[in-house]
C-alpha cells in the first residue's frame, strides 16, 4: 500500500517537474508576459478612472464604456501589474527558470569537471580547428616554444611525455560554462527584489510649502502614511535657463526632524534624492501654494548710494526704509510670473515662480515719490532714480516642492540581479571554454607539429588567435596553412 | 563651417552612397564599389564632425552638453553608429553588398528626421534628463540598435538568397517586410520632392511624412498610393528571384551571413541589456524614484529583449538556423523600430522623446 501511494506520488512530482523543465513553458509564459504588457501600455494603468472610460469610450462608445471599464477593473486590466495573475505568471517563471536550471545543471556540471587528458594520435584529426606542420628543429627547442605559446594565449600547460613523443595539453574557462545559469538566477532575483518591492515597500508622495513640516506622506489614494521621523522643507528654489521659462534645475532645502532635533539637512535636485531610515525622497515637482495660506515673505537686499547691502524680508503690505535717506518702499502686491499685455496692463501668466516680481511705492515724507516692479531676473529693475539699489532675492513661503516619497527594501536585491546579469552576460557572450592540445613528435632532424583545439564559441576567432600565436612563437612557420573546416 | 551645414553634406552624401551602392549591386562594376565606400566614408567623416562641431556649440551657447539627448540627436547618433559598424564590417570582411542594405536602414532615419519635423535645435535639458546614467543608457542603448540594424540587413540578405519558392513563408517574409522597407522610402522620397524640392509646403503642417502620397489631403492620391503600394509589394512578390540572382552572383556565402547575424546578436544583446534595460532603471530609480514603471518605451524594449533572448534560445536549444533565425532577426529589429519610432507616435509615456 506505502509502496504504491509513493509510487504515485513520485509519478505526479515528476510530471510536474517534467513540466517545469520545458523550455516551451518559458516561451508560453513570456509570450504571455508581452502580450499582456502591451495591453498595459494601451490601457492606462494606476491613472484616474475617467482617462480609460474616455479611452474606451473611443473603442466601444458610450453605451459600453462603464461596462467595458468594469470587465477591465474585474480582470485586473486597469492596475495589472498587481493583479494575482501577472504576480503568478512571475512566479511561474521562477519556478521556469529555476527547475529548467537545476535539471540541467548535473549535465553541465560534467562537462565542466571533466579534466583535460592527452589525446590518441588519430583523435588529433577529429578537431574543427587543427594544424599539422614539420620543422626543422629540435625537439627540446619546439617545446620551449610551445609551451610559451600556449602561456600567451593564457592557458596553463600540462605535458606528457610518450615514447619520444611530447604532448603538451591545457583547457580554460570551464567555469563560462556556468554563466548562462547566472544570467538565469539573476533573472530570479530581479523578480524576487521587485516582489519584496511591492509587498514592504511604499511609493507615495508628499507636497510640502516652503516652511512645513510633515511626519506623514500620501499615498497615491490619498492615505496617511507615517514616516516614524518629520520631514521640513526650508526653501525651494528654482532657477531658468536665460529669460526662457525652461526650468535648468530647481532644488528644496530639506531638513530630517527626529524627537524635536534636526537630524539631517540636505539639498535635493532631481537626480539627488534624500536618503533616510528606509525612505528615500525625490524632487519630483513643484508649485505656488495659494496665496491666502501662505505665511510669506521677499527677501530683498538694499543698497543705499554709497553705503552697505543689507537683507531684510517682510511681508506683502509692509515697508521698508532705506537706510540714510528719506525714502520708504511699501511692497503692494506680487506676482509669481510677472508679464506685460499689449496695452502694457501688468498680468500674471502662471502660478509657477517663473518670474517673480513686486510691485513697490516709494514715499519720501509722506509724498509718493516713485512706484514700479522689481523683477528678480532683469537687474535693471533693481535700480531706483536716486541712485540706490532694491534687489528682489526671492520669496519664501509662495511655493511647495513635490516629493516622491519611496521605501523599497528590494532595490538592493534587484540591482544585485543586475549585477549578477552583467557578468553572467559578459561571461556568456565574450568567454568560452577552449582546450588545446599539441603533439610534438621528433622526426630525424626534424620535429612534427600537429595541433589540436576546441572551443565552445566563436571558433573563427580562436582560430586567428592560436595561428598567431603560434606563428608568432615559431617565426611565422603557420602562416601558409589555410584553416582546415570540418564538421 | 557649422554643424548643419555637415550634418546636411553627410545626408546627402549617405543618399548618394545608398544610390551607388544599389548601383553597384546592379552593374557590379568594382570601380563603383569603390566610389560607394568612398561617398559613404566621406559622409562618415563629414558626420563625425559635425557631431563634435555641435557638441562645442552647445558649450558656446552655454548649455554644454553630449548631442545625445533629443529624437533628433538620438536619430542622427543611430546613423552614426550604424555606419560605422557598416564601414568596419565592409573593410573587415572586404564585402560590399549589403551596403545596398544597410544604406536604406540610415537613409530612412535621416529621411525621418526631415520629414516629420523633429525639432534640429540645440536646447538646454530639463533636469531630469541632466544625468550620466541617461547619457550611458542612450550611447549603449543605439550601439545595440546599431548591431541589431545590420544583423537586420544580414538577415534578409540570407532570406533573399535562400527562399525558392514563393509559398515559402520565409519567402513571403521577406518579400513583404522588403516591399514596406522600399515603399517607406519611396514615399519618403515622394514627401521630399514635394515639400521640399519643388517647395509647397504647407505652413501649417508639422509632418510631411506620407503627406505626399499615404495621407495626401486628396483621397484620390491616398487610395492611389495604396493600390500602388499592394502593386509593388505583389510584383516584389511576383519577381522576388531577379533580385535573387542578382546577389547570387557575388557568391557570398550563407554561413559568413548567418555568421555575422549570430555575432552582431551576440554583441547586441548584452550592450543592450546593460545600456537598454540596467542603466535606464538606475536612471529612471535616481531621477523618478521608479526603477520600472511599465511605460510604453519601457515595455516596449522588454519586448524587444524578450525576442532577442528567443532568438537565443532558439539558436542555442533548438538548434534553429538557417531562415527560421533570420527570421528572427529581422523581427526583432522591427521590434527595435517600433520602440523607438512607434511608440513615440503611438503611446505617451515619460520618455521625453515622445514630445518632439
Ligand atoms: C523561464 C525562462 C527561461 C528558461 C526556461 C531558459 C532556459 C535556458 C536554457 C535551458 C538554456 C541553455 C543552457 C545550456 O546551455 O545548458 C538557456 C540559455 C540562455 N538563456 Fe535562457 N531561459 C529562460 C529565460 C531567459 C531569459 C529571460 C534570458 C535573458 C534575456 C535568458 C538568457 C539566456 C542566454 C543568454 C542563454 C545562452 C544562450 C547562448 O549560449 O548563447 N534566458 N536558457
Amino acid at each position: 500500500m506505502a509502496d504504491t501511494n509513493i509510487e504515485k506520488k513520485k509519478t505526479i512530482v515528476e510530471k510536474i517537474w517534467k513540466f517545469f523543465t520545458s523550455v516551451k513553458l518559458a516561451v508560453v509564459l513570456f509570450a504571455f508576459i508581452a502580450l499582456s504588457s502591451i495591453i498595459g501600455t494601451v490601457i492606462e494603468q494606476d491613472s484616474r478612472p475617467e482617462k480609460n472610460i474616455k479611452l474606451f469610450t473611443k473603442m466601444f462608445g458610450a453605451d459600453n464604456a462603464q461596462k467595458a471599464y468594469k470587465t477591465a477593473a474585474s480582470l485586473g486590466l486597469i492596475d495589472m501589474y498587481h493583479s494575482w495573475w501577472f504576480n503568478a505568471m512571475l512566479v511561474l517563471i521562477s519556478a521556469n527558470l529555476i527547475i529548467c536550471s537545476v535539471d540541467r545543471l548535473p549535465r553541465i556540471k560534467r562537462i565542466v569537471d571533466e579534466p583535460v587528458k592527452p589525446l590518441e594520435t588519430p583523435e588529433f584529426d577529429k578537431f574543427g580547428i587543427k594544424k599539422e606542420l614539420t620543422l626543422e628543429c629540435g625537439m627540446e627547442d619546439a617545446k620551449t616554444k610551445t609551451l610559451a605559446a600556449l602561456k600567451k594565449l593564457g592557458f596553463s600547460p600540462n605535458t606528457h611525455q610518450s615514447g619520444k613523443d611530447i604532448q603538451i595539453y591545457a583547457h580554460k574557462g570551464r567555469f563560462t560554462r556556468y554563466a548562462v545559469y547566472v544570467i538565469h538566477f539573476s533573472i530570479v532575483i530581479i523578480l524576487l527584489g521587485a516582489v519584496i518591492g511591492m509587498t514592504w515597500g511604499f511609493s507615495g508622495f508628499l507636497i510640502l510649502p516652503e516652511g512645513e513640516t510633515s511626519a506623514v506622506a500620501y499615498t497615491r489614494q490619498g492615505d496617511e502614511h507615517p514616516l516614524g521621523f518629520s520631514i521640513r522643507c526650508d526653501d525651494f528654489a528654482i532657477w531658468f535657463y536665460g529669460t526662457s521659462d525652461m526650468p535648468e534645475k530647481y532644488l528644496s532645502w530639506l531638513s530630517v526632524i527626529e524627537g524635536g532635533v534636526t537630524v539631517l539637512k540636505k539639498t535635493i535636485g532631481v537626480n539627488t534624492p534624500l536618503k533616510y531610515k528606509g525612505f528615500t525622497f525625490y524632487q519630483s515637482s513643484y508649485g505656488a501654494v495659494p496665496a491666502k495660506e501662505a505665511k510669506s515673505l521677499i527677501i530683498l537686499n538694499i543698497t543705499p548710494i554709497n553705503g552697505k547691502t543689507e537683507q531684510i524680508s517682510l511681508p506683502v503690505g509692509d515697508s521698508f526704509k532705506i537706510p540714510d535717506t528719506k525714502l520708504t518702499g511699501k511692497v503692494i502686491a506680487f506676482s509669481p510670473a510677472l508679464a506685460f499685455d499689449k496695452d502694457e496692463k501688468p498680468y500674471t501668466y502662471t502660478e509657477n515662480m517663473n518670474n517673480p516680481a513686486i510691485y513697490v511705492e516709494f514715499n519720501a515724507g509722506g509724498n509718493e515719490k516713485y512706484s514700479g516692479w522689481l523683477v528678480k531676473r532683469y537687474p535693471q529693475t533693481w535700480d531706483l532714480p536716486d541712485g540706490s539699489k532694491v534687489e528682489l532675492v526671492d520669496n519664501w513661503g509662495y511655493q511647495y516642492t513635490g516629493l516622491q516619497v519611496r521605501k523599497d527594501p528590494g532595490v538592493l536585491v534587484v540591482y544585485a540581479g543586475c549585477l549578477f546579469m552583467t557578468i553572467g552576460l559578459y561571461c556568456a557572450f565574450f568567454l568560452s571554454h577552449k582546450k588545446i592540445w599539441v603533439l610534438l613528435q621528433p622526426e630525424k632532424a626534424k620535429v612534427k607539429i600537429n595541433i589540436a583545439a576546441f572551443t565552445n564559441k566563436n571558433k573563427t576567432g580562436y582560430e586567428g588567435r592560436v595561428t598567431a600565436v603560434f606563428n608568432g612563437a615559431f617565426n611565422g612557420a603557420f602562416n601558409g596553412l589555410t584553416p582546415k573546416i570540418s564538421k | 563651417m557649422g554643424s548643419p551645414i555637415l550634418f546636411g553634406m553627410a545626408e546627402v552624401g549617405y543618399f548618394i552612397a545608398m544610390m551607388v551602392y544599389i548601383g553597384y549591386f546592379i552593374f557590379k562594376n568594382n570601380a563603383t564599389g569603390v566610389c560607394a565606400t568612398t561617398v559613404a566614408t566621406a559622409a562618415f567623416l563629414s558626420q563625425t564632425v559635425a557631431l563634435l562641431l555641435r557638441w562645442v556649440e552647445s558649450y558656446s551657447l552655454g548649455i554644454g552638453r553630449a548631442p545625445l539627448t533629443n529624437l533628433y540627436e538620438s536619430l542622427i547618433f543611430f546613423v552614426w553608429c550604424l555606419m560605422l559598424g557598416y564601414l568596419i564590417i565592409e573593410f573587415k570582411y572586404k564585402n560590399r553588398t549589403f551596403g545596398a542594405f544597410v544604406t536604406p536602414i540610415a537613409g530612412l532615419a535621416l529621411g525621418f528626421i526631415d520629414l516629420t519635423g523633429i525639432s534640429k535645435e540645440i536646447e538646454p535639458l530639463v533636469p531630469a534628463l541632466q544625468s550620466n546614467w541617461l547619457l550611458a543608457h542612450v550611447t549603449m542603448s543605439f550601439i545595440a540598435y546599431a548591431a541589431f540594424a545590420i544583423a537586420f540587413a544580414t538577415g534578409m540578405l540570407y532570406l533573399v538568397l535562400n527562399t525558392e519558392k514563393r509559398n515559402e513563408s520565409s519567402y513571403i517574409f521577406w518579400t513583404v517586410a522588403g516591399s514596406i522597407f522600399l515603399l517607406v522610402i519611396a514615399a519618403m522620397g515622394a514627401d521630399y520632392l514635394k515639400f521640399k524640392v519643388i517647395g509647397t509646403s504647407p505652413e501649417h503642417i508639422k509632418s510631411y511624412l506620407f503627406r505626399a502620397t499615404f495621407r495626401s489631403d486628396s483621397g484620390f492620391t491616398a487610395l492611389l498610393s495604396w493600390i500602388g503600394a499592394l502593386a509593388i509589394t505583389f510584383s516584389v512578390w511576383r519577381y522576388g528571384y531577379v533580385l535573387k540572382r542578382m546577389i547570387q552572383s557575388f557568391g557570398i556565402s550563407l554561413e559568413f551571413l548567418e555568421d555575422l547575424n549570430y555575432k552582431l546578436i551576440a554583441v547586441g544583446f548584452p550592450i543592450f541589456t546593460l545600456g537598454g534595460l540596467i542603466f535606464g532603471a538606475i536612471w529612471a530609480d535616481q531621477a523618478w524614484g521608479v526603477y520600472w514603471s511599465w511605460d510604453p518605451k519601457e515595455t516596449w524594449s522588454l519586448i524587444t529583449w524578450f525576442v532577442y533572448a528567443f532568438y537565443l534560445h532558439a539558436r542555442y536549444l533548438r538548434g534553429w538556423r538557417g531562415n527560421k533565425i533570420a527570421v528572427l532577426s529581422s523581427v526583432g529589429f522591427i521590434t527595435v523600430i517600433f520602440t523607438y519610432l512607434g511608440v513615440n507616435m503611438f503611446l505617451s509615456g515619460l520618455h521625453s522623446y515622445g514630445g518632439s
